[in-house]
């Protein structure tokens, strides 16, 4: 009896004596040199691991941001006072980069577009798409299911009264999950200094989208001509030069539908002084057939 | 279950049937509405490319749109009379799609254009093949891939059985049941073409027992002892999809990602088949194809020859509707796409139009609950996939999960789960989505 508890106890003495002395001599040999500032500085980030930054989560951005591959401003979730003390803690500038915001290009909620068909599936917009398009009178439409709201981490895309998503910039960090999931490709990641924005993505060109929706792009050209510099026609939809800080409101101001916006600071979408108003609260109902 | 001396393959389910109000109906020829509009990509592949101008006369039959490439076909005048205009026009999947605008010229005689014929005997495989593309025949049953792109074999395979698909398992379809009856020589002479193209030594025309004339008519012009023969299938949804054709008739299953030619076979639907062989002899293009207008609120039920491009709304108010519509499938109910709007047209792959009114549809529409884990349709799907699972990873957007251990992409979307649940959970619904997000994500 008492050889075999000494017979077991010393094998398994052994055993934990050769294997400890493995880990021992691996953690010796095999140990990675590490730069202790790294754990620091991804604790300094905000755990996100959104990939905003163009890293694929926030452990490669701290490794980018010590080999100095990287300045904090590119993280695009953390606040300024974040940047600055990572930028203190590295003794490296905060950066340059400007904040970027996802953006809608439509504006067509229900109480302005009509829809030519009901779609009674799954509530998604994924799911709508691909039932010939999902019954939006307008082909390039949103549809209003709200894939967006759900797919965004930060809480910065809220359904309006009229189904049409609306990005808080505040709490937008351009993560970019939305543009990955709308099935129309509605959403793009655009510098928050970029004012002027074409919120309709619509290729027809007239007055016939109108029956659709009241606040499609009629491809007019009115915007291109008040300012060729900034905005030009293309493909029947006006596109905006990107000038950082630019302060001219001019190709909003002739705007027949509202389509070409500025997009305010404080007070979100701003439309022309030509625009059409939109007055209707209630949905708006179906095309004509 | 297999019933005796019927060929079948393993699940499936039974929808019904409801071919009744128009199994019996002659193909009666279609009018011309006032103003055809000719998508430029009515097949799968490249669109076409216009090679008539804006205000040109045409006649009917002659080219309008030719080929881009080989994975393309080229679009055939259906009409004479002249092209208004090229300008986009709502698609059948619900995006504007470039368009041939073409205003029929009232009082033409309408007179097809014939062009270099390919004669059967003389032709090699390679002429019929190019043949058949320039003739712009796709699958008609509903897919509208080039036919000519199936039927070449590739290097290294051989063709060994030919399945001409005269099952048209889907609910209310009934175009290759009136083929089969009233284009009979079109049909075997089609086959003799195919044989000859691809070097298959047989040929089997698969029918369901629920056509037994069709069957027998087809048999009594066959020789005994000829390449060409006729099987009849077991009644079963989805019957005509090509791998559950190949397992019934030649026991044979065409590997996940494969094609059929993997396991020796070529399948071509029988209405394809029939355009090859009316089409082909006189050098002519499609310019028409049947369909089948049905469904409870369609007042003139019937199998029609419709001119390519003809606008749903014309076709409609042609036949006449009752009440208010609903819901307007083309193709069936089971595997066709719902319309999302009447001003889109009949394009080479609808093979029916399918109306219901306002109360029809609503008693479709029940309120989905929770999945019981009872299994129906595991034992309904005839790829043997486990929809139940598929179904939960796809409410939690696990999709590369479905793809990688679920088998996701071999679902060809038939829908027997979604037909099956008990829970009314939108299944196939779901994997639609599932899928398209793996194209999406791996694209380049």
């Amino acid at each position: 009896m008492t050889v075999e508890v000494l017979t077991s106890v010393g094998a398994l003495g052994g055993l934990t004596f050769v294997l400890a002395t493995m880990l021992v001599l691996a953690n010796r040999r095999l140990h990675v040199e590490e730069d202790p500032r790294l754990d620091v500085v991804e604790e300094m980030l905000p755990h996100a691991n959104c990939g905003a930054c163009g890293f694929p989560g926030c452990r490669p951005f701290a490794e980018a941001l010590v080999a100095r591959e990287a300045l904090p401003s590119k993280c695009t979730v953390g606040d300024a006072a974040g940047h600055a003390r990572i930028a203190a803690f590295l003794g490296v500038d905060v950066g340059l980069e400007k904040k970027r915001v996802a953006r809608l290009a439509c504006a067509g909620g229900s109480n302005v577009a009509r829809f030519r068909a009901h779609y009674d599936g799954p509530a998604t917009c994924r799911a709508a798409t691909l039932v010939a398009g999902g019954g939006k009178a307008c082909f390039w439409g949103c549809l209003g299911h709200g894939d967006c709201a759900d797919a965004c981490t930060f809480d910065a895309i809220h359904m309006d009264p009229h189904d049409l998503p609306n990005v808080d910039e505040a709490a937008c960090t351009a993560c970019g999950d939305c543009v990955e999931v709308c099935p129309k490709d509605l959403f793009s990641i655009q510098p928050q200094d970029q004012r002027l924005w074409v919120a309709c993505r619509s290729l027809a060109a007239g007055d016939e989208i109108l029956d659709d929706c009241q606040v499609a792009c009629t491809a007019c050209g009115r915007c291109a001509m008040d300012a060729p510099n900034l905005v030009q026609m293309q493909g029947n939809l006006p596109v905006v030069a990107y000038a950082p800080s630019q302060t001219t409101r001019e190709p909003i101001e002739r705007c027949p539908t509202g389509a070409i916006v500025w997009m305010d600071a404080e007070r979100g979408a701003r439309r022309g002084t030509h625009a059409r108003p939109v007055a209707r609260r209630t949905a708006l109902g179906d095309a004509p057939t | 279950m297999k019933l005796p001396g019927l060929k079948t393959f393993r699940h499936g389910v039974h929808p019904p049937e409801q071919k009744s109000d128009t199994c019996n109906a002659p193909i009666r020829q279609f009018p011309f509405a006032p103003l055809l509009a000719l998508p430029l990509g009515q097949h799968l592949g490249r669109p076409s490319v216009p090679c008539a101008a804006e205000g040109t006369p045409v006649q009917r039959g002659q080219v309008i749109a030719e080929a881009d490439g080989d994975f393309s076909v080229p679009l055939h005048a259906p009409a004479t009379g002249r092209i208004r205009r090229i300008a986009p026009m709502p698609g059948i999947a619900g995006r504007m799609v470039p368009a041939i605008y073409l205003e029929p010229q009232p009082g033409s005689t309408q007179e097809v254009a014939d062009a270099t014929p390919c004669p059967l005997e003389t032709a090699t495989p390679d002429e019929i093949l190019a043949a058949i593309q320039a003739a712009g025949i796709v699958g008609l049953g509903g897919a509208a891939f080039p036919t000519h792109v199936k039927l070449r074999v590739p290097e290294g395979r051989v063709a060994d059985a030919l399945i001409v698909n005269g099952a048209e398992c889907e609910p209310y379809l009934t175009t290759d049941h009136r083929v089969m009856l009233e284009q009979r020589e079109d049909v075997l002479l089609g086959i003799r073409y195919v044989l000859k193209a691809t070097g298959a030594r047989r040929a089997i025309v698969a029918v369901e027992a629920n056509k037994p004339d069709a069957a027998a008519h087809l048999r009594a012009a066959l020789d005994p002892g000829g390449p060409v023969s006729v099987e009849v299938l077991g009644v079963k949804y989805p019957q005509g999809a090509e791998k559950m054709l190949i397992q019934a008739l030649l026991d044979r299953a065409v590997p996940p990602g494969e094609l059929p030619i993997a396991v020796g076979a070529l399948c071509i639907n029988v209405a394809t088949c029939a355009e090859i062989g009316r089409l082909l002899p006189r050098g002519r293009g499609i310019q028409e194809r049947i369909v089948t207008v049905t469904g409870p609120a369609v007042v003139r039920k019937g199998n029609y020859r419709v001119p390519i491009g003809t606008p749903l709304r014309f076709l409609l108010d042609h036949v006449g509707t009752q009440g208010e519509l609903s819901r307007v499938f083309l193709g069936g109910p089971m595997m066709g796409a719902a319309a999302s709007s009447l001003d889109i047209s009949l394009s080479k792959g609808t093979s029916g139009v399918v109306a219901f009114g306002t109360e029809d549809a609503r008693a479709s529409q029940p309120r989905s609950y929770p999945c019981i884990r009872c299994g129906y349709c595991v034992d309904a799907c005839p790829m043997f996939l486990n929809p139940a699972q598929l179904g939960l990873l796809a409410r939690n957007e696990a999709f590369d999960r479905m793809a990688d251990d679920h088998h996701l992409m071999d679902c060809f979307e038939c829908g027997c789960c979604s037909f099956v649940c008990p829970s009314h959970l939108p299944l196939v619904q779901s994997f639609r989505v599932a899928k398209a997000a793996v194209r999406k994500a791996n694209k380049p």
